[in-house]
C-alpha cells in the first residue's frame, strides 16, 4: 500500500515537469496546428545549456541557469519559426512534421558533437538530500521542480487569460481566419507562441535532466511521450495537456510497482490505444470533421 | 520535345534501361564498397516507394513504418532460428511469410491508429513504433531483448557476399513500383486520392474510405515488414533500436517527400538521391554526429527550395513549358495528375 501511495506521490511530482513541457508542444499546436516533433530535442537542449552553465567555471546552480537559457530559448524558438514554419505555404501540416522532425536531428548531432554521446545529469545539493513523510523519502530536488513547472504553468495561464496578447494566443487558437479579421496580428501571436513553447522547454529541460540522466538521443524517448500525453489530452487543449500528463505518470509509476518496471512505458501506450479506441479526439480535444 | 519525352514508347525505354542497368550493376562495379551502397540503395527506393502506398497516396502521414520494418526483421529471425534454417538462398523463401506477418500486425495498428486523422494520426504511429520496440525489449524470452537475434549467416565470401542481397532489394523494390503503378491506375487508387483530397467528400460520393485506407496501409506495411525481412538477413544481428530505428522510418518519408509525394517515380528518385548523399555524410562523417546536421541541413534546403518535391516540379516546368510552346493537353494525363494532388490550400 505504501509502494502504492508512493507510486501516486511520484506520479504527481514527475507528472508536473511532463505536464510543463507537454503544455509547450500543445500550445504550439494549437495556435499553428503544427506538430513540433523537435519539442523533445528542444527540451534536451535546454538541459545541455543547463548543464554547460553547470560545469563552466562560473558553476551556475540550474534553477539559476533558467534566467539565461529560457530568454535564449525563446529567441531560438521565435527564430525556429520564421526561419522554417512560416515559409510553409503548401501542405503545411505533413512538411512541418519533417521540418521539425530535422531540427531534431540537427539539435542531436550538434549536442553528440559538442558533448559527446556519453549519459550526463544535473548535479545539485537538493538531488541526494531528502526529507521523509508518510514513511517514504522524497528528494527535494523533485519538489522544487513541481514548484517551478507549476510556477511556469500559473503565470502561462495567467499571461493567457488575464492579458490582451493572452486572449489574442486564444482567438488564434479557436479559429484563426477570425481573429485575423478581428485585427489579430496572427504572424506575431504564432512567432512569440513558439518562443514561449520552446522557452518553457527550457524549463522542462532542466528539471529533466536533474530527475533523469539524458544524452542526445534522448529526445526520441521523450517526444513520444509528450505526443502521447497530447493526444491523450486532446491536441490543443491545455488542461487536456496538463491531465494527460499527470495520468500518465502516475499509470506508469504505478505498472512498474505493480507489474516491473520493463513493462511502465508500455502501460503508457496502452492507455493511449484504450483512449483512441473509446474517444478518438482525446479527453478534451473536440472532434473536427475536417482535417484535424 | 516535351511531347517526345513523355511519350509512352520513350517512357517505357527508358524503364527497360534502367532496369537492365540496375540487373547488371554487380557486373561491372563488383566491389563490396559499391555494392553495399547499392543494397541500401535498393532498399531505400522500395521503403520510399511502400511507403508513399499509404502517405502520398491517402495523406495519411505514418512516421511509424519503423516499426514494420523492424517486425518483418524479427518476425524473419525468428522463423529461421525456430525452423533451424542455415543460410544460404533458402531464409529469402521465408520473407514472404515475414511480409503476412507484418501485414497481420498491420491490421491491428491500422484499426487503431486510422480512427484519427492527420496530425493525430502522425502521433499515433510514433507511439505504435516505439511500442513495437518496447515490445521487441521486453519479450526477452522470445526475442532476446537488449541482447539482440543472430540470423544464420550466409555462406557467401568475397566480392559476391552483396549479391544475392541486391538482387533481394531490387526484386522488392520492383514489387513494390508494381504494386504502386498498378494501385495508381486502379479504382482502388483513385479512391484513394479522392481520400486525401477530402476524405468527408469521397466518403459522401460512395467511396468505402474506411477499408480503402485500411487495405493501403496493410499493401505498404507488409511490403515495408518484407524489406525489412531482408535487410535484417543483410546485417544477420539485430536487436530492437537497430531494427526499429526511427531514422529509417523518418528517411522514407523524407526520401518520398523530396521526390513528390503521391507520384510513382518521386520515391524512386527522391531515394536513390538521398541515400547516396546520406551514405556519404556517414561515410565521411561517421566518426562524429556531424552527418546528422548535414542531413538535417539538406533535408530543410530541401523543403524550403522545393516543398512540393522533384517530380511535380520538373512536370509543372514541363506543362508550362509546352503550354507556351502548343496547346492542347498533350501530356496532361501524367504531370497534371501528379501535380494536382498536391495543390492545397494552407489552413
Amino acid at each position: 500500500m505504501t509502494l502504492i501511495l508512493e507510486a501516486v506521490v511520484f506520479g504527481v511530482l514527475t507528472g508536473g515537469v511532463y505536464a510543463l513541457m507537454a503544455s509547450g508542444l500543445t500550445l504550439i499546436f494549437g495556435v499553428m496546428r503544427i506538430i513540433n516533433v523537435g519539442h523533445g530535442a528542444l527540451v534536451i537542449l535546454g538541459a545541455y545549456l543547463s548543464y554547460a552553465l553547470l560545469s563552466s567555471g562560473a558553476h551556475v546552480d540550474p534553477f539559476v541557469s533558467l534566467l539565461i537559457t529560457m530568454p535564449a530559448m525563446f529567441i531560438l524558438g521565435v527564430v525556429l519559426q520564421l526561419a522554417f514554419i512560416r515559409p510553409l505555404k503548401e501542405d503545411r501540416e505533413a512538411l512541418s512534421v519533417l521540418v521539425t522532425y530535422a531540427v531534431a536531428l540537427g539539435i542531436e548531432g550538434l549536442l553528440g558533437f559538442i558533448f559527446t554521446n556519453n549519459f550526463v545529469q544535473l548535479n545539485a545539493w537538493y538531488q541526494t538530500a531528502s526529507f521523509a513523510i508518510f514513511g517514504f523519502h522524497i528528494a527535494y530536488v523533485y519538489v522544487f521542480g513541481f514548484a517551478l513547472c507549476v510556477a511556469i504553468l500559473v503565470a502561462m495561464f495567467l499571461m493567457l487569460y488575464r492579458t490582451p496578447f493572452g486572449a489574442a494566443i486564444r482567438a488564434t487558437m479557436l479559429n484563426r481566419t477570425a481573429a485575423q479579421l478581428v485585427g489579430v496580428n496572427v504572424d506575431r501571436v504564432s512567432a512569440v507562441a513558439f518562443g514561449i513553447g520552446v522557452a518553457t522547454a527550457a524549463a522542462g529541460g532542466v528539471v529533466f535532466g536533474m530527475t533523469n540522466s539524458f544524452d542526445p538521443g534522448s529526445h526520441y524517448d521523450l517526444i513520444s511521450r509528450l505526443l502521447t500525453i497530447i493526444v491523450l489530452g486532446g491536441l490543443g487543449s491545455l488542461r487536456g495537456a496538463i491531465i494527460g500528463a499527470v495520468v500518465m505518470l502516475i499509470v506508469e509509476d504505478l505498472a512498474s510497482v505493480v507489474v516491473s518496471p520493463v513493462w511502465a512505458s508500455f502501460a503508457f501506450f496502452v492507455i493511449l490505444v484504450v483512449v483512441l479506441v473509446v474517444r478518438p479526439q482525446g479527453l478534451y480535444g473536440i472532434r473536427v470533421r475536417e482535417r484535424i | 520535345m516535351t511531347r517526345l519525352v513523355t511519350s509512352t514508347p520513350v517512357k517505357l525505354g527508358a524503364l527497360a534501361v534502367v532496369i537492365v542497368l540496375a540487373l547488371l550493376l554487380p557486373v561491372f562495379a563488383s566491389d563490396p564498397a559499391t555494392t553495399n551502397i547499392a543494397v541500401f540503395v535498393a532498399m531505400y527506393v522500395g521503403l520510399a516507394t511502400a511507403w508513399n502506398i499509404m502517405g502520398g497516396y491517402t495523406g495519411y502521414i505514418s512516421l511509424g513504418h519503423a516499426a514494420f520494418f523492424g517486425f518483418g526483421a524479427y518476425a524473419l529471425g525468428l522463423i529461421l532460428a525456430h525452423l533451424g534454417i542455415a543460410g544460404g538462398y533458402e531464409p529469402f523463401l521465408f520473407v514472404p511469410v515475414a511480409g503476412v506477418l507484418t501485414a497481420v500486425l498491420a491490421v491491428g495498428i491500422g484499426w487503431v491508429a486510422l480512427r484519427t486523422r492527420a496530425a493525430t494520426f502522425v502521433i499515433v504511429t510514433i507511439a505504435m513504433m516505439f511500442m513495437v520496440q518496447l515490445l521487441a525489449e521486453n519479450l526477452v524470452g522470445l526475442t532476446g531483448g537488449g541482447a539482440g537475434l543472430s540470423f544464420p549467416v550466409p555462406p557467401w565470401t568475397g566480392d559476391f557476399y552483396n549479391n544475392p542481397f541486391y538482387y533481394a532489394m531490387l526484386l522488392m523494390a520492383l514489387v513494390a513500383l508494381g504494386i504502386s503503378w498498378w494501385i495508381r491506375r486502379s479504382k482502388f487508387g483513385l479512391g484513394l486520392l479522392a481520400i486525401r483530397d477530402d476524405e468527408d467528400k469521397a466518403l459522401a460520393v460512395g467511396v468505402p474510405a474506411h477499408a480503402y485506407k485500411l487495405v493501403a496501409f496493410i499493401v505498404s506495411a507488409a511490403l515495408v515488414g518484407m524489406i525489412g525481412a531482408v535487410y535484417g538477413y543483410y546485417v544477420t544481428y539485430i536487436y530492437p533500436q537497430f531494427a526499429v530505428d526511427p531514422l529509417i522510418g523518418l528517411s522514407m518519408v523524407l526520401m518520398a517527400f523530396f521526390g513528390g509525394l503521391g507520384t510513382l517515380w518521386g520515391p524512386v528518385i527522391g531515394a536513390v538521391i538521398l541515400e547516396y548523399i546520406q551514405l556519404n555524410f556517414a561515410y565521411n562523417f561517421g566518426a562524429s554526429q556531424l552527418y546528422l546536421v548535414f542531413y538535417a541541413a539538406v533535408f530543410l534546403v530541401v523543403i524550403r527550395l522545393m516543398p512540393r518535391g522533384i517530380v511535380p516540379s520538373v512536370s509543372g516546368l514541363i506543362t508550362r513549358l509546352s503550354s507556351r510552346q502548343a496547346v492542347g493537353p498533350s501530356d496532361a494525363a501524367g504531370s497534371a495528375q501528379d501535380t494536382h494532388v498536391l495543390a492545397e490550400p494552407s489552413p
